[in-house]
């Protein structure tokens, strides 16, 4: 039963990954994207990651995308709509598209880090715990200096946006 | 066969938890009328049925058979799309929402919740999150001035007030030492909550009534400078959607409220079955709701966001604080 609704939301998430893609209107690419997180955190509860998918759905289905959809209404949609996605021909992005592809399968095929001889067992008891004893003990200097990063980028953000006479 | 059974009481347990949600409007909005009215020294609702009791009815025969009309230049897929995307996280959430322990029922000791998640609390605040989204794609998809400047209200207000409410509750995980809904009622069963966390349900309730776009807090809908905020352009049945959302987002806060400040079912000197508590306990907080809407005013804009950043947030850290100096 397991590999049939990771088969299902798989299919789902490249299905809506695509339409991230292919849709001509930002908004309904955004909608897409917001299903497609849908999917990728229902996958972590098939791998009995509850807390990863809760926190999915939180930091990227519920912060992120907003601020992305923000960003969208804010342009003019209609006019976008008329662009094109890229200038000039098709044929440089399919080659790269290619490469890219080729370089991906070989990585996952011949990396031994994604061997699947092995399946992870998955870890049982309190996730909460373990998570939080591995962020805030085992690797708290890197997980504060990522959040100063962070805030200096929000920082460096607000005085880009604004007015010189502000 | 026993997996069929357990698959058969859950179907169950949704199917009524879905009925009761979607019924559960309609003794609200004539409860609602009714307070305002007696609130402002009048009847209320009085023509359809003894003291209008009938008014709900009425009112939903009349959404129902209404034009259900649709702006030319919308985006037709996302403004239909918009009223299910509101709706469906308010129902969502009540999966993980516990409202007793167990109960027999034919000799079978059943839970009453669909599923006692291990990090129900988070999955509550992250589904009720998604919320947003409706309100953005409907009054984007209008293609309206006024409902596009309702829902960017109504988003920076959500996302504002979602901040405080989260960090107001993590004092009330932080006594459970857990997650689950469940712990944290059973956490309860000497002192309720709220005895340690007066400043965490301050901040939650108030925060709680701004996610649900109650007065003093409703500036989505300002009728006054804006129309009806996002849902301007709905009407009928998909405008119906939109109402039902708003009084399920008043159900759950209220649940939630008891849950993790009042003691849940934990009952106090009146011996009553457990559920009846629960009950009374939701009750109370969504006639307090109500008694809201009709005696305050409304804030303005500028004031409402002075309000979550440089008061809410700073309370409910020095909450997180004391709680941890306090009782750890």
């Amino acid at each position: 039963m397991g590999q049939g609704f990771f088969l299902l939301f798989a299919a789902g998430a490249v299905i809506t990954a695509l339409t991230v893609v292919l849709a001509r209107n930002p908004v309904h690419s955004a909608l897409a994207l917001m299903a497609c997180f849908l999917q990728i955190s229902a996958i972590f509860v098939l791998l009995e990651a509850p807390l990863l998918a809760v926190v999915q759905i939180f930091v990227y289905v519920g912060a992120i995308m907003v601020l992305f959809l923000f960003v969208i209404m804010m342009i003019d949609v209609r006019e976008a709509m008329l662009q094109r996605f890229l200038p000039g021909r098709n044929l440089p992005a399919l080659v790269l598209l290619l490469l890219l592809g080729v370089e991906m399968l070989a990585l996952v095929f011949w990396s031994g880090r994604f061997s699947a001889a092995e399946p992870i067992a998955p870890r049982g008891g309190d996730q909460v715990r373990q998570l939080s004893t591995t962020l805030f003990a085992d690797y708290l200097l890197p997980f504060e200096v990522a959040s100063i990063i962070l805030l200096a980028a929000l920082v460096g953000a607000i005085v880009l946006a604004r007015k010189e006479s502000g | 066969m026993e997996v069929l059974f357990a698959l058969g009481l859950i179907a169950i347990k949704i199917a009524l938890l879905i009925a009761m949600l979607l019924l559960l409007p309609l003794p609200l909005t004539w409860l609602e009328r009714k307070i305002a009215g007696h609130m402002q020294q009048r009847m209320g609702p009085m023509r359809v049925g003894w003291h209008g009791l009938l008014q709900p009815v009425a009112d939903g025969i009349k959404l129902l058979t209404k034009e259900d009309h649709i702006p030319a230049e919308a985006d037709r897929f996302l403004f239909k799309l918009a009223p299910i995307l509101a709706l469906a996280p308010p129902f969502v959430v009540f999966v993980a929402i516990p409202f007793g322990e167990t109960i027999s029922v034919l000799n079978a000791e059943i839970t009453l919740y669909v599923s006692n998640l291990n990090v129900a609390l988070l999955f509550v605040f992250a589904v009720i999150g998604l919320e947003v989204y409706g309100v953005i794609f409907g009054g984007w998809a209008a293609n309206s001035k006024y409902a596009v400047l309702g829902s960017l209200r109504t988003c920076a207000q959500m996302i504002s007030y979602e901040i405080p409410m989260g960090f107001a509750v993590i004092g009330v995980v932080m006594l459970a030492q857990s997650m689950s809904l469940v712990d944290i009622v059973r956490a309860q069963s000497d002192l309720w909550n709220i005895v340690y966390q007066p400043i965490g349900f301050f901040v939650f309730f108030v925060a709680g009534l701004a996610e649900a776009q109650r007065i003093p807090f409703d500036l989505a809908e300002a009728e006054g400078d804006l129309g009806a905020g996002f849902h301007t352009e709905y009407s009928g049945i998909r405008f119906a959607f939109f109402m039902v959302s708003e009084y399920v987002i008043v159900l759950l806060v209220s649940v939630l409220s008891v849950i993790l400040f009042f003691g849940g079912w934990n009952g106090v000197l009146i011996p009553l079955p457990p559920l009846l508590w629960f009950a009374l306990k939701v009750a109370f907080f969504i006639y307090v709701f109500m008694w809201f809407r009709f005696t305050l005013p409304r804030y303005r804009y500028d004031q409402l966001m002075a309000i979550g950043w440089k008061v809410l947030l700073p309370l409910s850290m020095a909450n997180i604080i004391i709680t941890g100096i306090a009782f750890t």
